[in-house]
């Protein structure tokens, strides 16, 4: 019985002592975000100067653009950070957020078996590259699960004129992030869109190439806006407003230029105005 | 072939040698099961021993109900706790959603119906002659009440370490009303599947070791005390 009260106690004691060294902490808000944005590693990289700076520590929820966008809208986060440029001046068109600006950006590439068997090396353009590879029925794993990539991906399809959903045969949707997509692509030798950002973090462990790239369909712009505090009284406005200007400042676009990969190569070029 | 034993190597050095990532992720998830398993014990003795002793109506029913809810799947009480807590559900304005908390409330959930229902049987098994020794020595209610579960201690344990295991183990509830967050509600199962996403495999498979240990190690825990038990 003693060694029981006593095996409780440890385990409060130490359930005490992680919750408050992790509360400690000062004020802290939540970002949504996207999780091209964790998977690339950039939160890593910028937020322990910010935090530094402001003594605010920023908790990052990562999931697709649409569900970020999803969970500011329910105030369930401060801030949202995310890459689906009309979907979010929706949403700030709707009254969910305020301060909306541009960050940074990169572009999607569309990445593929180094064999390339449906040859979109050749393409002339990202539209005929997708006509390609639903020509040949070669296997493309789409991430479905209603992000900014995915997205962009349907509007691909859609210009191209071909509808792969149904195609069982060559068209998966996989319903994760893109992490998760670029591995089973990898390990299915399949097609697949993605941001140059998490495909650069992850390339040493993927047998993928950049297969198409170049195109301005391919453009990706990357935004953060505020919940609006008016629709949601608790959010912690102040705080995330600063970290919105500290991101469009001169120092934030300074140390998002300063993010790069293992070779050398920006991730994302800033671009706030 | 290389692959996986550069990462196992990797794995293991970072065991050898834990950074503060490390050992912050065990440590919360150890806090997190720990205060869901001890406040479902807390809470799940007094109503087994309600459930054993006392006759009311629907009682049958409440029993079977515990009895499947030991199954529960992780992912279902994940997505009902998420929809209470989220900021714009009815529970919204305790402001828990995405923080430790929620995830000992969730993993509470997914304990409670063990621990009941495997302390149930131990309390049920306990020798009527010992009720009634303790009856005629004059005991309360509540002597009388101690002295049973006192008597089947090691059940009771035994529930307490199924239900430790098992909420130690699930990735679904705690990565729904947790969001996985670095250095505040990331914990071993939600790390491993972030990280075999990511391909940084070292630390996937160093939590993956220390996963199967603390498991290996309540397994053993359990069969020491069921061993016990059965000698008594």
């Amino acid at each position: 019985m003693r060694k029981k009260i006593i095996l409780a106690v440890l385990v409060l004691g130490s359930a005490f002592v992680v919750f408050s060294s992790v509360l400690a902490s000062g004020v802290r808000i939540r970002c949504a975000s996207t999780t091209s944005l964790q998977n690339s590693g950039l939160f890593e990289y910028i937020l322990p100067v910010f935090e530094k700076k402001t003594s605010i520590k920023v908790d990052v929820v990562a999931v697709g653009t649409g569900a970020a966008i999803e969970i500011g809208k329910r105030g369930d986060a401060d801030v949202v950070f995310v890459h689906a440029k009309e979907l979010e001046l929706k949403a700030l068109k709707e009254g969910y957020f305020v301060n909306r600006h541009d960050v940074m950006y990169n572009d999607f590439v569309v990445v593929g078996p180094p064999e390339d068997p449906a040859g979109i090396r050749k393409a002339g353009s990202v539209l005929e590259a997708f006509r390609m590879i639903a020509g040949k029925k070669q296997p493309f794993v789409s991430r479905g699960d209603n992000s900014g990539t995915h997205m962009r991906e349907r509007k691909l399809w859609r210009l191209s004129g071909i509808d792969p959903r149904g195609e069982r045969r060559w068209y998966l949707e996989v319903g994760q992030g893109m992490a998760k997509t670029l591995r089973i692509a990898s390990e299915k030798q399949a097609y697949t869109l993605t941001d140059r950002g998490t495909l650069l973090s992850m390339k040493d462990t993927l047998r993928l190439e950049i297969l198409y790239e170049g195109d301005p369909e391919l453009f990706n712009q990357y935004g953060v806006m505020a919940v609006n505090p008016e629709r949601h009284r608790h959010v912690k406005y102040k705080e995330a407003m600063m970290f919105i200007k500290w991101l469009v400042s001169e120092e934030g676009q300074r140390v998002i230029a300063s993010f790069k990969d293992k070779t050398g190569r920006p991730l994302f070029i800033p671009n706030a105005r | 072939m290389d692959f996986l034993a550069d990462a196992l190597r990797q794995a293991l050095l970072l065991l050898v040698s834990p950074d503060a990532e490390l050992l912050g992720i065990i440590a919360l998830s150890l806090a997190v099961s720990g205060s869901a398993v001890v406040a479902a014990t807390v809470l799940a003795l007094p109503f087994a021993s309600v459930l054993a002793f006392k006759r009311f109506p629907l009682k049958g029913g409440l029993l079977s109900l515990m009895n499947t809810f030991m199954g529960l799947p992780p992912v279902v009480v994940g997505l009902l706790v998420f929809l209470i807590f989220s900021r714009s559900g009815p529970l919204g304005f305790l402001e828990l959603i995405y923080t430790p908390y929620v995830m000992v409330i969730a993993q509470f959930i997914l304990a409670f119906p063990i621990v009941t229902a495997i302390s149930h049987s131990a309390v049920v098994g306990v020798d009527p002659a010992v009720i009634d020794a303790a009856k005629t020595l004059g005991a309360t209610p509540f002597q009388k009440t101690i002295t049973i579960f006192k008597e089947a201690r090691y059940g009771i344990l035994s529930g307490v370490m199924a239900a430790l295991g098992r909420v130690m183990a699930e990735v679904g509830a705690v990565l729904i009303v947790g969001g996985n967050i670095r250095g505040y509600t990331r914990v071993m199962t939600t790390t491993i599947a972030l990280e075999a996403d990511k391909g940084d495999f070292e630390l996937a498979i160093a939590l993956g070791i220390v996963l199967l240990a603390v498991s290996l190690l309540i397994n053993s825990v359990l069969y020491y005390l069921q061993r016990k038990g059965k000698r008594q």
